[in-house]
Formats: C-alpha cells, structure tokens, sequence
C-alpha cells in the first residue's frame, strides 16, 4: 500500500466529509478515515434496538450552509431536508404549551395567548434582530482574518467586515456591537415578559454550553437560533430518514468525486518530520504517505493526541490544552409503543412533528445549570425530544416510535465519582421522570432506553470532554480566536496539516460550513503553492 | 517574610555581617563576615561551604524521561551516562534561552533538574503527551556547595565512597559523615568543587560534618558575594544579570539564544526534535548577532583616569552586575553585565555581549567607567573565558 493521498481526512464526521467532497472535486486524490464502523461521526443514525433507528448524536441539522447542498448536488444522493411547520413547542406545566410556527402570525396568536404585548413584540423582534443575524451569517461563511493582519489578505478581510457591519446602517451597527456580547437573560429581557417564551428563547443561547442564560455572549448564540426572514426562528430542519443521511449522501458525494472512503480503522497518528505532514499512520500499523492531512477531530484531540508533542511550541500546545471541552450534554433514546401524550397535544401529532422543547422559563434554565456548575446532573434538566417517526414510518415498527431526547445539562465533570452504569441509569431515569411530567403515562409506553453520558459521548464520538462543538461556543473561542489564534485559518503550525470540524469557525451544529471553509484555505494554499 | 534555607540554622548564626541576599524567594548569606574576601580566598585556595539550596530542583522520572528532556533541552541527553551531568540552557520555540542549570542522570529513567527560576509550567508544557513524572523538589532537597582545592581531601574524610576517581561533571551516591546525600562533581566557581545533595531535614547535619571534618583545612562558609566574583573568573553565566530569561524578556532585543551566550556547544542541532531547533538552525546557519566574551580591562587605563582627576586608581570592591556600554571607536558595539577585580589574576575582568563582529579575542574596545562622577572610557581587550581555569577543575586523582 504505496499509494501517496493528496489529502487523508481524519474522520469522516459531516464537516470530514463536506471537506473531501470538495477536495475530491478539484481532482485531489483524497482519503477518508474513519475510525467507526458507520460515516457520519456524531451526524448518524443507528439502529440501537431492531426496529428502532435514533439519531444518536446530533438530531437536528443546524442551518445547512447552502453551498454545501448545491454544489455537491447532496439532493441527487438521497438528502431531504423536512422543515416542518411547527418549529418548536415548548410543553409546560399544567398542561399548556406554546407553539412556535413558521408562520409569525400564527405564532404571534400562540404568544398571545401568554401575553399579548410579547405577541406584539413577536415580529418587531425578528426585524431588530435580523441585522445582527445576517451579520453573524456573513461571519460565518468566511474565513477569520488574522490578529494582528499578517497579510493584506488579512487587512482586506478586517475591512470587508468593518465595511459590511457600516453598511447595516449606524443604530443597526450598534445595536449589533451592543447585542453580541449581551447574555440571553439581558436581551430576552428587554424583549419579552413571558416566562415561556423567554424560556424557550433562552435555550437557544446555552445550546451545548458549559454557561447558564445569564452568562456573557450567550445573546450571540441565541442569535444563531434566530433567522433573518420574517418567521423570526430559524426553521428547524430534520432530515427524512435520520440525520445519517445527511452524511451518507455527503459520503456518496464525496464518493462519487473519486474519494476512498475506509471505516473501522483509526488514525494512530499524523506523522511528520521537519514540522510538516507526511502522512499518517493507522491502528493497524499501515502507514499511508499524504501531501496534507485535514482533521475533522477535534483541535485537542487532533494537537494532543495524534502529533508528534516535539513537533509543537509547549507554548501553543498549552494554548490547545486551555481550549474549554466541558461537556454540557447527554442523549436518552426511547423506543415508545405508542406515542407520547403530551399534555393538550395529545390527538394532534401535528404538534409534536418539530422540537419539543422543555424550559419552561428562563430560570428553569438556570437552575438547571447551577446544578451543573457544581458537578451535579439538573435536577430538572432542560430537554429538547424529536420524534422523526412520526414523519418516517421507516425510522420504527408500525405504530411504533422512535423518541431522541437531548438532555442539558449532565456535565461531564461530576463532583463525586465519574459516568458508570449506576449514574447513567439514575440520569436515564431523571430524564424520564421530567418528561413524564409533561406526558403522563410515558414511563409505561417504553420499549426500550438508551443512555449516553457526556462520557459515552467522548468515547464513542471521539468528542473531547463530551463537547460537540469540539470547544465551546463562548465568546472567547470563537471568529479569529477559534480554536486558537495560531489555527483560526484552518492552517495549523504545522506544515500542511488542517483542522476542518466543529473546532474552527464558525463551530459546532451540523452546517457544513466550517468543512466547506477548511476545503477553501486548503484548495487556496495548494495553489499559491504552483 | 522571606524564608531561610534549611541550613538557615547554621548560616544564620554565622552571618556576622547579617548581609542577607535574596535569592529565588529564600534569603542566603551575602557574606559571613564585613569583607566577603576571606571567603573568596577560601574558594580559591582552601575551601568553602556555600548554600546553594534555593536552586530550583526537578526530580524527572518515567519511560519517557529521556525522550522529555531531549525535547526539552538542546543538549543530547541520550549520550548523557547514568551518573553523569550535563550543563545545559534550555530554549522557547524561537531558540531564545528560558533559563539554564544542571541535569543529572540518577538513573537510566531518573533524572534531577536545576533552574534558576520556577520552570514546573514550562517542563509540564514540554512533556504534554508523554509518559513522564515531573515533580518540584526544591524545598524538599537542601544543596550545598563544597568549593575549593582542599574540598576533596576534605570529603574524603567523611564519605563512604571513593572520590579519587570521580570525574568532572559526574556524580555519586554515599554516606556524607553518615547521612546519605548525592555528591556531584560540580559548581559554580571553576574550581575543584562537589555540590552535596541531601534530604532537607539533614542539612544541618551534614553541614556540622563538613564544617568538622575541614577545620583542619581552613573550609569556612562563604556567601554569594564570594561565589559572584568565583563566577565571573570561570566566566559562568548568570540568569537575571548576563541574560534575561526568554518568557520574562518584554521586547525581543533583550532575549538571548545559545549562540549569543557562547552556549553554542550545547546546541546539537543533529540530534532530532527540540524545542527551539529550527529556530537555532536558521541562526547557526547566518551566525549569531551577539557573543558573550571576557572583558580585560586595561590596568594602565584605568590608573591614567583616575590620575586625571587627582585620584589613586579606583576598583570595584565588589561584584558588579549593571549594564555598561562597551566602545568601539565613538561607537557603543556591546555592553558588560557583570564585572569585578579578579584577586587572584591581579585583574579588572568583566563579561560582555559584544556584536559578533568586535567579539573575536584580541579586539581592543573600551569600557565605560565613571571617574569622580564623569562618565570615561577605559581601554579593555576582548579575551577568551574563563579567566581562571586550574587544571584542579578538571584533574582525577590517579591512585597511587
């Protein structure tokens, strides 16, 4: 096995995968590793009880980067992206909810029922925020400058941003300024008086963080649950069919673009000499050459692990030592004989075909997460459950379910002991117990459970710490400091070595772009290197 | 309040002078008596005992032991013998120096670690990845000094072990006047000297051993002002003074490599990965900006200077450590961080870092010194270090 790679990826995870495709299109020899039996990383779908097929990681798709879809013809290779109508119903006590339609107006009717200045508000809302988040979208789609500029390219791009945050017009730009660095609770608060929806809001803004509602910057996360258009929420996007095949039909793009694809077998190690990239050497001694190597692991993973340590500054390698993993989530899968009967949507499934959120308030939230901070598992967690069965018969025997509940937060740190068998059974059970207290009479429609514990989630996804964002989204480690300064271009202190996943920009969720930006530099770099 | 040594129960009953130095977070004798010469003869011609203990110490264990401190150093330390110790600086990844010490090789994957400064973040930095115990020994194992021609003949009286044979930067285990300690054959003022290494709560009998066992030979303790002016003569570099550390440096103009530290017979640039070695290949490759050389200032000079303003010549009384500009012409070409008159060469002497093209031995420069307030220029000649090298340093005692 002689053959040298133009590029071997380091896992086949969804942003791996989007990077080789384009890669491969350029007519780059292109390899991916992955270490998991099934592609996809923590974008999969498996079959965890006969019958029963769960996302296991990842349920949802987290604002698909077009260009992804487009330009690897992702439709032709079998991806079908559902946005239902009900974007989010948040279940409360006592048996009401609130529901978050496409529709403004149809939301609008909902909030007003909760309160009618917030039903007011509702639209006035997207329209303030909307500048902020097509701002946070132009960030996102580029490449971070470098801090200071080392090249014109740098300055140009620092102008360009400057530019374009001008041209949103001066209160737009400093409402921007102000906003960004804003907690949820702050911002919800100027807002909005109801505890549901600020409860529902708020969620968006600690999603898969180590921080509470109250914390710095949790605004500009809630900024990214919000959509640029009238319906004011991003739609929430489900993939028919289970979010693996979203990374199969990635697969068989990349496949299709001349890629190899090999499962089941790790990358040991990057091997280098001289601070560049030679190639890389499997779990099975096999040693393959590469003119570059672009992980899709995370940056700790990838710098700690896998490199040589002599090949690295101690100073930089303390830096990536220093990136915060702290695991702020579990997953709980229940195969359900029949369907959950949450209060007052019971008889319309319809209800139930988008998230299902549970936080009823903004403090429930906190709360939440000042059991956490000091290592305990919430006492009343918030929990976000998709139902894709629902829509996707195939997904679970006839009249059966298959129920996916995101559950934050569990740290992965816990004060007394680590994640065994007792504690994952204790926290599959507090799972069940709140959601019981929404849907009555779940408990005894269970089939079957399935537990993943912040530690499961690192051993089995490979994700440092339990995070998915492969270092959290907190204002610090994001845009030109994320991972590190040194590697915020995708480029890393080492010759010819990439990042490409969750860790750089523009971080975690299942969009795409931050593998579409790595496969960008790359292409970039190849060709100032003719 | 500043802490003493463990031997501070002996020093501080000496300390006539009460001539208390600092000296990383502990206080240490500056001199025992008013005049710290009697001490300086000791080192040179009979012995002292110096308390070196607050030397930082790293104790370095683990299969990766060697593998650690081949990265971290830039000495090869795959050719470093069990029992013997290297002198060594070590470097940041742009091959500026970080600090500089001793490493002794106790075992095959046991080593010890002098600093001058605390280094416990940068070895842990350095050792991210690989499978190695770093533990801080420095209050834990007290260190003193036994420097001067007599000290062998007066360890010998109190060691189990034989010494006759122990070479020049090698070291041995044994009982010291019945306490176990680590001799090695080192320090800090090129001469013959061993440094002894003991559990701190031993120290002071180890020091009353010693101090018994050398009375027969003049051994008295000395200080640092003492062992300054030792150091200078052996031309030894001293951290804070000749060269600022790396990671404490505020601009990059006062960072130093090896090469610039006439250090650069550590630096093995063939030996694979270090930290710092691309950095000091590129250097090796262009040579060093900067040397660190002697300094001989002319007698006639300085005595001419002074006889201008009506004076006898004027020396410094004792070890000087400021920066002064050297001369080349009207031209500033380097400056001398430590300075003092050599008792025993009869010689004003001084180390300086001078830019590479006035640094070759026999380069005839001047040296500011201020006469009666003026700022004058003495004639000085660039010179090879040490200054002081007996043979003793170096010499094994053959059996007879």
């Amino acid at each position: 096995m002689s053959k040298r790679y133009d590029a071997v990826l380091v896992g086949a995870g969804h942003n791996g995968l989007v990077c080789a495709a384009y890669l491969a299109r350029t007519g780059l020899s292109v390899l991916v590793v992955e270490r998991r039996e099934v592609v996809g990383g923590a974008a999969a779908t498996e079959e965890l009880f006969p019958g029963f097929r769960f996302d296991s990681c990842a349920h949802r798709l987290g604002h698909l980067d077009p260009r992804v879809v487009s330009d690897l013809g992702l439709g032709g290779h079998g991806l079908k992206v559902r946005r239902p109508d009900l974007a989010v119903l948040a279940a409360l006590p006592g048996g009401d909810h609130l529901a978050i339609w496409r529709d403004p107006q149809k939301t609008a009717e909902e909030i007003r029922r909760h309160s009618p200045d917030d039903a007011a508000r509702w639209s006035r809302f997207g329209a303030a925020m909307a500048p902020a988040v097509r701002f946070r979208g132009h960030v996102a789609v580029a490449t971070p400058p470098e801090l200071p500029p080392a090249a014109s390219r740098d300055l140009l791009a620092f102008m360009e941003l400057g530019l374009r945050l001008r041209r949103t017009g001066r209160r737009e730009m400093t409402e921007i300024m102000r906003v960004l660095p804003m907690s949820a609770d702050e911002l919800l608060d100027e807002w909005f008086e109801s505890e549901p929806l600020q409860g529902l809001l708020a969620a968006l803004g600690v999603s898969g963080l180590f921080l509470g509602p109250r914390a710095a910057g949790t605004a500009y996360l809630l900024l990214g649950g919000l959509s640029p258009d009238a319906e004011v929420l991003r739609p929430t996007e489900l993939v028919t069919g289970g979010m693996g095949r979203f990374t199969e039909a990635l697969a068989g793009a990349a496949l299709a673009n001349g890629a190899r694809i090999r499962t089941g077998v790790e990358i040991e190690r990057i091997r280098t000499a001289e601070g560049r990239v030679t190639g890389v050497v499997l779990s099975n001694g096999e040693e393959i050459d590469a003119a570059r190597v672009v992980s899709n692991a995370d940056p700790k993973r990838t710098f700690l692990g896998l490199v040589d340590p002599t090949e690295l500054d101690p100073d930089f390698v303390r830096k990536v030592k220093n990136i915060r993993t702290r695991g702020a989530f579990a997953k709980v899968h229940l195969a359900l004989a029949e369907l959950p009967r949450f209060d007052g949507a019971t008889g319309r499934p319809e209800l139930l075909e988008g998230l299902i959120r549970i936080c009823p308030s903004l403090d429930y939230l906190e709360h939440a997460y000042d059991d956490a901070k000091y290592g305990g598992v919430s006492r009343s967690p918030y929990l976000e459950a998709v139902i894709p069965s629902l829509t996707d018969p195939t997904l679970a025997p006839p009249g059966q379910h298959a129920m996916s509940v995101y559950v934050q937060y569990a740290p992965y740190e816990l004060k007394e002991g680590s994640w065994d068998a007792d504690r994952r059974e204790a926290l599959g059970d507090r799972v069940v117990g709140t959601l019981s207290e929404y849907a009555p009479g779940l408990d005894g429609a269970i089939l079957d459970r399935h537990v993943s514990t912040p530690a499961d989630l690192e051993d089995v996804y490979g994700l440092t710490g339990g995070c998915a964002s492969h270092g959290e989204m907190a204002l610090d480690q994001l845009f030109f400091m994320r991972p590190v300064p040194e590697c915020a271009q995708y480029r890393t202190p080492i010759r010819d070595l990439y990042l490409c996943g969750a860790g750089t920009h523009p971080g975690g969720g299942v969009s795409g772009t931050a593998g579409y930006n790595a496969a960008r530099e790359v292409l970039r770099a190849g060709k100032r290197a003719k | 309040m500043l802490r003493g040594t463990p031997f501070h129960p002996r020093t501080a009953a000496l300390c006539q002078a009460h001539n208390w130095r600092r000296w990383a977070g502990c206080i240490v004798a500056g001199s025992y008596e008013l005049l710290h010469d009697r001490e300086y003869f000791a080192i040179r011609t009979a012995a002292a005992l110096i308390d070196v203990s607050p030397l930082y110490k790293y104790h370095v264990t683990g299969p990766d032991a060697e593998l650690f401190l081949n990265r971290l150093i830039p000495r090869d330390v795959a050719r470093c013998a069990v029992h013997q110790v290297l002198y060594t600086p070590w470097c940041d990844q742009a091959g500026k120096i970080i600090d500089d010490g001793t490493l002794s090789r106790l075992d095959t994957d046991a080593f010890r670690l002098t600093a001058a400064e605390p280094n416990l973040r940068w070895l842990q930095d350095v050792a991210a990845g690989l499978d190695v115990t770093i533990g801080d020994i420095t209050e834990a194992l007290a260190a003193l000094a036994l420097q001067g021609p007599a000290s062998r003949e007066i360890l010998k009286r109190i060691s189990d072990v034989p010494l006759d044979d122990l070479g020049f930067f090698r070291l041995t285990h044994a009982r010291v006047a019945g306490i176990p300690a680590t001799i090695s054959r080192t320090g800090y003022t090129g001469d013959l000297g061993y440094e002894l290494w003991v559990e701190a709560a031993q120290a002071v009998a180890l020091w009353d051993g010693l101090v018994e066992a050398g009375a027969a030979y003049g051994l008295i303790p000395a200080g640092i002002l003492a062992l300054d002016v030792a150091r200078i003569e052996a031309g030894l570099p001293l951290l804070d003074v000749d060269y600022i550390p790396a990671n404490k440096a505020l601009i990059e103009e006062r960072k130093s490599s090896p090469f610039e530290l006439d250090l650069g017979w550590t630096v093995k640039l063939d030996k694979g990965p270090f930290v710092g070695r691309q950095a000091l290949a590129a250097e090796n490759e262009r040579g060093p900006e900067w040397q660190f050389q002697g300094l001989e200032i002319e007698w006639d000079s300085i005595e001419r200077l002074y006889a201008e303003a009506g004076l006898p010549p004027g020396l410094p009384a004792t070890a000087w450590r400021t920066s002064v500009p050297v001369y080349s012409g009207g031209e500033q070409v380097g400056y001398a961080t430590s300075g003092c008159w050599s008792p025993i060469l009869k010689q004003y002497i001084a180390l300086a870092h001078l830019r590479s093209a006035w640094a070759a031995p026999g380069t005839r420069l001047e040296m500011e010194v201020t006469v009666e307030h003026r700022r004058k220029r003495a004639e000085a000649r660039v010179v090879k270090k040490p200054f002081y090298d007996p043979p003793r340093k170096r010499a094994v005692e053959t059996a007879p």
